[in-house]
């Protein structure tokens, strides 16, 4: 009975949080929350990646900027094209797939570091080709990016417009975004835990004992950047569909390397806790803006420069939680084991691969 | 003049100094298995030293080249002390943690880093004095200038010292034991700590070099010019085969090269669809 | 003593490592049902042999047949999926898995549940996640380990672990089960019980192909076996044969 009363909490919590947080911080706090909980949605996408099956990616905004420009592409006036968005999510969710595949394919050889220059690679070679494909023809729009996208649209209702003239559009944002993180958290979990999901975890341990065990690692492996990659895709439409515009500026590797932090800060290959870091990444960096109007009340004028502080506060930060708790947050449980023997680790040091997963 | 002569020259300059940072990661990654993603950093941090010390001389009479020499050496002194504190306080309590954990450290360093040079140096460019008069040597139809001279030499000269001291002294060896099997290397009385602090500052002194030459190559300094500077030697690095040292020099040489010919050629060869900025 | 039908031929088959001649020409016959065992002295080829076997070297030359299919050169999880399932010298398990996980990842060739399956839990993934789980269960039973199932496998004593990784093997259902070295590091009285265990498993059906150094475990419970020197096969029979054979006293006492 307890259990059903703390998820009723928590679910009547997150149902009243909008209004909370607008009545207590204003609705740029709650679309706040809308990015922080599409930050969630990625961030369990490179969780399958990096956290179950142990490859290191540092491009996996890649697949984000894909879904993006594929809803962008698709429903908006640069082509004259307006697709309903129930078709482009998850058709931006399989192309991003693809792109995952087609990444994966060649890479899958590779191990650890060399895998993870190849990733970042491929996602600075995505977002320059966003960049540049606006000549000779006009595709992605340049630097310029595509503007005046579709909003997403449920029946005829435009999410982007106030419900009966007085809940605000980033409220419709905040429920749909919070239903999918919840759907997506939900299939990671149940991919955690089956067949699949142990095999992920195998080829993190032990590719070649992985291997003689029948698992095909190649195909797994490719499943598991496949996957991933969806997450992405589909986080990059709802994105294109909530912004209005997409431009390159928004997929910089700066991005994958924040998403990276959140999964390894959050607790590697443990749901809730990979959420716990999106949620903090992202709300983190938007708390710090306020040291600027901060120094000016303590100290009467605004000694340091509020952006650098600001940034200078996170990177301080990300050491000293990763100083302190350096299996993240909250580890799962059995990560939390390993970690307890210590001593045993120093063995597995000198494997002399960069493991993701280790 | 002669374009292709001429991006061969500039992308063996440019190559040099990439050679000179990828060292850098391939000298930690070798003895410690860790990406140092603030290595990019460290460079930066060089050339905004040189530059405020070199800025603080000017005016005092000293000839150009004394006041070069104290920059640089300012510089370097600076980076290995910054290079020691990074290693000491954000990697080592992390040995034996998930092998992700010092790669987010890495990470916050480099942002600490770039910011507080942001905060101490602006968000602007700063123009760095010229080391040398911009005089160029015309070689059958391209030019080199004598900052390409002195870098290419400097780096030379430092890579062979480095190669020497890695492969033939007593120091060299306890580096490679230690990156070979750092237990056993303890157990044969190489104290570890002290090799891998040693091999942060000495990656982090080239770091310094590099960073006074791109600076006094392209004549500015700025906040974030570690991050793409690092992501390139890194990639070098890693094309060099990670852990290799002579491996780190040719891909550093290889990239810089490809790159300064992708410049020259990629717009013509391709009718202009895919411009310099590939 | 031949027990039954041919289960695995290995025909002449050659691997150079760099002009030197790790396994030249090598041919040996399994039959189904036997406990068949590779000696030979450090360096003699075994462990080529058996990484041919295995999958993770392709042969220079020749061939081998798993029940008259031929299997030369294929990955090693198409040799897991064929029926040859491998223990490894240095233990190789999923150390951050509990003992049970680490024989449930040995369900894996002979399960199917995919994403979807995974996703919506329907009634048949249900159903093959539950046997996978007991299947495992009644391994961990057989080897003696099943107080150890929620262990983390790095945590077993080394014992233990070897004896997981016959189950993790076993769980793939072989017909032939390959075992690098079993009895390595291990005591007196665990090198008895692990006889004991590979006689069981033979009882049930499977064929082992054991290379081990213990010389007394190996002729204590091997039916036949062959032995190797600078890649050659020098001897092959029932270990009182071997015993016997002068190339074989010559090999391991030296000699001219």
């Amino acid at each position: 009975m307890t259990k059903v009363l703390k998820w009723a909490l928590l679910a009547s919590i997150l149902a009243i949080l909008p209004f909370l947080t607008d009545f207590a911080f204003g609705k740029t706090w709650v679309r706040i929350l809308d990015f922080a909980l599409l930050y969630a949605m990625l961030a369990l996408g490179l969780n399958i990646v990096v956290g179950f099956a142990g490859l290191l990616d540092l491009g996996y905004v890649a697949f984000f900027a894909v879904g993006a420009y594929f809803y962008a592409l698709l429903a908006s006036p640069h082509f004259g094209l307006h697709l309903p968005f129930w078709l482009l999510l998850p058709a931006g969710a399989f192309v991003a797939g693809l792109f995952g595949v087609l990444l994966g394919a060649p890479t899958l050889r590779l191990r650890g570091d060399y895998l993870a220059i190849v990733t970042l690679g491929f996602g600075e070679i995505i977002r320059i080709f966003l960049n540049n494909l606006n000549a000779p023809y006009n595709i992605t729009g340049g630097p310029q990016g595509i503007n005046l996208i579709d909003p997403i649209k449920l029946g005829s209702f435009a999410l982007n417009h106030p419900v009966g003239g007085s809940i605000p559009s980033v409220y419709n944002y905040y429920y749909l975004f919070l239903i999918l993180a919840l759907l997506a958290a939900f299939v990671s979990k149940r991919l955690q835990y089956s067949r699949i999901g142990r095999a992920w975890v195998a080829i993190r341990e032990d590719e070649i004992a992985a291997e003689a065990m029948g698992i095909n690692t190649r195909n797994t492996k490719l499943l598991a950047f496949a996957m991933g990659a969806s997450f992405g895709g589909l986080s990059g439409g709802l994105f294109a569909g909530f912004e209005g515009f997409v431009s390159p500026e928004s997929f910089t590797l700066m991005e994958s390397i924040m998403i990276l932090c959140m999964v390894v800060l959050g607790g590697m290959g443990h749901v809730r806790g990979v959420i716990l870091g999106a949620i903090l990444l992202s709300i983190v960096p938007e708390a710090l803006r306020y040291v600027g109007p901060l120094q000016e009340s303590l100290f009467g004028k605004v000694y340091a420069d509020p952006s650098s502080l600001r940034m200078l506060i996170f990177g301080l930060a990300l050491i000293l939680v990763m100083l302190l708790r350096p299996a993240g947050l909250w580890p799962s449980p059995t990560r939390k084991r390993e970690l307890s023997a210590q001593g045993e680790t120093a063995k597995h040091e000198n494997d002399g691969v960069y493991d993701a997963g280790r | 003049m002669d374009i292709f002569l001429q991006q061969l020259i500039n992308g063996i300059v440019l190559g040099s100094i990439y050679s000179l940072v990828a060292l850098g990661y391939t000298l930690v990654y070798g003895i410690m298995g860790l990406i140092n993603f603030a290595h990019g950093d460290i460079v930066m941090v060089g050339a905004m030293v040189a530059f405020t010390v070199i800025h603080l001389l000017s005016g005092s009479g000293l000839p150009m080249f004394l006041i070069a020499g104290i920059g640089i050496l300012a510089a370097i002194l600076v980076c290995m002390a910054v290079g020691y504190l990074i290693e000491k306080v954000a990697y080592r309590p992390l040995r034996g943690a998930p092998r992700l954990a010092p790669l987010i450290t890495a990470i916050g360093v480099s942002m600490l880093l770039q910011n507080l040079a942001m905060m101490i140096w602006g968000r602007g460019y700063l123009s760095f004095p010229a080391l040398l008069p911009a005089i160029s040597i015309p070689v059958a139809g391209a030019g080199i200038s004598a900052v390409q001279i002195l870098i290419v030499c400097a780096s030379a000269a430092m890579m062979s010292g480095l190669s020497f001291l890695v492969k033939k002294t007593k120091l060299g060896n306890a580096m490679r034991a230690t990156a070979q099997n750092r237990e056993v290397a303890t157990l044969m009385g190489v104290n570890a700590n002290a090799i891998i602090s040693i091999t942060f500052i000495i990656g982090s002194a080239l770091a310094a070099v590099a960073g006074v030459m791109v600076s006094a190559y392209y004549g500015v300094a700025h906040y974030d010019m570690g991050f793409i500077l690092g992501l390139k030697a890194f990639t070098a690095a890693v094309l060099g085969g990670i852990g290799n040292i002579e491996g780190a020099m040719l891909g550093g040489l290889l990239l810089g090269i490809i790159e300064s010919m992708g410049a020259g050629y990629l717009g013509a060869i391709t009718g202009g669809v895919m411009g310099s900025n590939y | 003593m031949m027990q039954g039908a041919k289960l695995l031929e290995v025909e002449h088959v050659s691997k150079n490592f760099g002009g030197l001649a790790a396994l030249s020409n090598v041919s040996l016959t399994i039959c189904q049902g036997e406990i068949y065992a590779l000696i030979g002295p450090n360096g003699a080829g075994k462990t080529t042999l058996f990484n041919v076997l295995t999958g993770i070297c392709r042969p220079d030359s020749g061939n081998f047949r798993l029940n008259g299919v031929e299997m030369g050169g294929k990955k090693p999880s198409a040799m897991a999926e064929a029926g040859i399932a491998r223990t490894f010298q240095n233990i190789r398990l999923f150390s951050n898995m509990s003992a049970i996980e680490n024989v449930m990842v040995g369900r894996h060739c002979r399960t199917k549940a995919g994403i979807l399956g995974a996703i919506f839990k329907d009634r048949a993934t249900r159903a093959e996640e539950k046997s996978i789980r007991e299947k495992a269960a009644h391994l961990l039973e057989y080897t003696g380990i099943a107080r150890h199932a929620h262990m983390l496998a790095r945590n077993l004593s080394y014992g233990d672990q070897r004896r997981l990784e016959i189950a993790r093997a076993l769980a793939t259902e072989p017909l032939l089960l390959a075992l690098d070295e079993p009895a390595a590091g291990m005591n007196h009285s665990e090198t008895d019980s692990l006889g004991t265990l590979l006689e069981a498993i033979r009882a049930d059906g499977i064929t082992i192909l054991l290379i081990e150094h213990d010389v007394k475990l190996v002729m204590g419970i091997c039916d036949r076996l062959a032995v190797l020197n600078f890649g050659e096969k020098i001897a092959e029979g029932t270990p009182t044969e071997v015993g016997k054979n002068p190339h074989v006293i010559e090999a391991y006492l030296g000699g001219s």
